[in-house]
């Protein structure tokens, strides 16, 4: 794309543009040479690297989805933001497993973390993976979708079909990049409630997610108390700790490092800021994970090789399993969605810096917590506070903390004891929704 | 078979819980005496306990149960919480019962306890003639495999409660399958030698 303004818009760190306007090419022609010199730039760069290699994956009208792929509505009304604008033209998709019955009282909502989308439990149309939550979701499984109509949104900001950074600003017809407004976890809910609201569907037999999944399940329970009847929060926060912030922003850093990332506007060049984006995944990678796991899987085991090469390559498998992770992160997101989501969740507060048993004083809620005991990111500790604060709101609240040595991932694998506990869970919530 | 959890036992406790009241059950297991009071006196009841499988047995019969540890987690909750708060059995196995016992008479406007008596006549018997650690129904392990740290008699609770400024709103003893005996607290001798098992009814003086 031809850019027709003749000064190139300032970097992300503020500094003069280092392809800037003393290279002999700028002088010829304003906007196409700004273009050309750019993309060398970056070529050089990014020297040995082939240009179709840092190629954004395509995106469509609904960032990353693929056409057709799940249902997505249009919110009727701009959306109210925490930061204090409106959003218009919203859309959110989601993905259903189950039936919704005759009078909508057997909906459960499900909440998806930082990295997923609304494919829970579908072989997903990008990766052809299997959902994120099939051990949970399904047929006879602790959500039964034999008896819930099972809902899952792609949260707001996102990039596989709900509005976020890669959506197409109506304003201008291109993408937002960092044009789009800093958004909430509140404000994620927000646009959850008002596609119920469109749906119909006015109560909910329960709200379950994990980790930001499971900040979502908490702002729900504080914002639309009497829409949840049931609200199963697992492995998370109900504000974010200095640390996780910590982390967060050394993956936005690595992000915004790459030259690729073009202060946010790499859309207009077809790229995307894949390394930055990979760094970013594979740091958090290791957050999800525990030592004890990581020994595990792969100790100091050495990747295709007897002996150690005397380089940088991946010689150790744990390298070269984390590259993977890296690698194949970015087919499925969007850089700018990460910074987005990411920053949403370090803003978390649900007590918004008050009292958090306030929050919930008077609440009807059946609340179930739930963390892991190798979960380092979101420990135990955080998980007893949002239950000390229940219990001080004299809320009715479970607490199970679930042996398990895989880290904060625990809530997403295969872990008979928590499965059997949301299974308890969710069939005395059906049972008192008249399931 | 323990002489706790026996329907004397349930039946009693279950007496004195009025109708409707919120009720914390610490060292609830897996749930059994909650669910009893809920479908008999229709209570709101909680439970706190520290074994994971207990927790997700009580949570899949529908209670709300928090998993955590009597001895260092009650004083997250707040003053006069609950209506009841019951240790049924428990204190003899914590670290601190002074400690839970204050948590739980502060917890609750009540506060329900009980424990095996080792001032029973047959637990003096077979310490004195046998010279081996007593073993009844209230106190059914070897010294080895028992959990219980803190054993004490009728006489030695009556005491405790007054040191520590608790006022005993009623007493009962349980023996065998017989009705539990409500005896005065000041007059707990008898009680003391004749009672297996005690209940105390507590709360702030």
């Amino acid at each position: 794309m031809v850019k027709t303004s003749g000064k190139a818009p300032p970097r992300g760190d503020g500094k003069p543009s280092p392809n800037g306007d003393d290279y002999p090419i700028c002088l010829l022609a304003q906007g196409f040479a700004y273009s050309v010199a750019r993309r060398w730039f970056i070529a050089f760069i990014h020297e040995g690297t082939p240009l179709a290699a840092r190629r954004s994956a395509p995106l469509s009208a609904h960032g990353l989805l693929p056409e057709g792929e799940g249902q997505i509505v249009t919110l009727p009304e701009p959306l109210p933001l925490d930061g204090g604008t409106a959003l218009p033209g919203v859309t959110v998709a989601y993905d259903t497993y189950g039936t919704l019955n005759a009078d909508k009282s057997n909906a459960v909502l499900v909440c998806h973390a930082l990295t997923a989308d609304q494919f829970a439990a579908r072989r997903h149309p990008v990766t052809d993976k299997p959902g994120w939550w099939e051990a949970i979701i399904g047929p006879g499984k602790p959500i039964d979708t034999d008896r819930f109509f099972v809902l899952c949104p792609n949260v707001l900001g996102g990039c596989m079909g709900s509005t976020g950074p890669a959506s197409i600003n109506p304003k201008t017809d291109e993408p937002y990049g960092l044009s789009f407004p800093v958004i909430t976890i509140g404000d994620m809910v927000r646009s959850q409630a008002a596609l119920l609201d469109l749906l119909g569907i006015e109560d909910l037999v329960a709200v379950v997610g994990g980790s930001m999944g499971g900040m979502q399940v908490l702002q729900w329970a504080a914002d639309y108390p009497k829409r949840v009847r049931a609200a199963a929060v697992i492995a998370a926060a109900a504000q974010h700790t200095p640390q996780n912030i910590a982390f967060h922003e050394v993956g936005r850093q690595a992000v915004m490092a790459d030259p690729d990332w073009a202060g946010g506007d790499y859309y207009r060049e077809g790229l995307s800021p894949k390394k930055g984006l990979a760094v970013a995944r594979m740091t958090a990678h290791v957050t999800y994970l525990s030592e004890a796991a990581l020994e595990q899987k792969f100790g100091r085991n050495l990747q295709d090789r007897q002996a150690p090469a005397f380089g940088f390559d991946a010689d150790f498998q744990v390298e070269s399993y984390l590259r993977h992770q890296g690698k194949s992160f970015v087919d499925r997101f969007d850089a700018n969605a990460y910074l987005y989501i990411t920053r949403a969740m370090d803003y978390f507060d649900v007590a918004a810096g008050g009292d958090l048993a306030t929050r919930f004083d008077g609440t009807q809620t059946k609340f179930l917590v739930t963390s892991f005991t190798s979960d380092w990111l979101y420990p135990t500790s955080e998980s007893r506070r949002i239950v000390r604060a229940l219990h001080g709101a004299r809320a009715a609240v479970s607490f199970v903390e679930v042996e398990s040595d895989k880290g904060h991932d625990a809530f997403l694998l295969h872990e008979p004891h928590f499965h059997d506990i949301l299974r308890g869970f969710l069939d005395t919530a059906g049972r008192e929704a008249g399931l | 078979m323990s002489i706790f959890s026996t329907r004397q036992d349930l039946d009693l406790i279950a007496s004195l819980v009025p109708n409707g009241a919120s009720v914390l059950d610490i060292g609830c297991g897996d749930g059994t005496l909650l669910r009893r009071l809920r479908d008999q006196k229709d209570v709101k009841g909680y439970g706190l306990e520290i074994d994971g499988e207990d927790v997700s047995r009580a949570v899949a019969a529908g209670l709300s149960v928090v998993q955590g540890d009597a001895d260092t987690d009650l004083s997250d909750y707040p003053d006069g919480a609950f209506d009841i708060v019951i240790l049924s059995n428990s204190i003899q196995a914590l670290r601190r019962p002074d400690e839970a016992i204050s948590n739980a008479v502060r917890v609750g406007k009540q506060a329900i306890v009980t424990f095996p008596n080792f001032g029973h006549w047959k637990v003096r018997a077979h310490l004195a003639f046998q010279g081996t650690m007593p073993r009844s129904r209230a106190l059914p392990d070897t010294w080895y495999e028992t959990s219980n740290i803190h054993l004490c008699t009728v006489k030695d609770f009556v005491t405790f409660a007054k040191d520590q400024g608790f006022a005993i709103k009623a007493a009962y003893g349980l023996s065998g399958s017989e009705a539990p005996r409500a005896f005065p607290p000041g007059k707990g001798e008898l009680a003391n030698l004749l009672s297996e098992a005690a209940l105390f009814l507590l709360s702030r003086a």
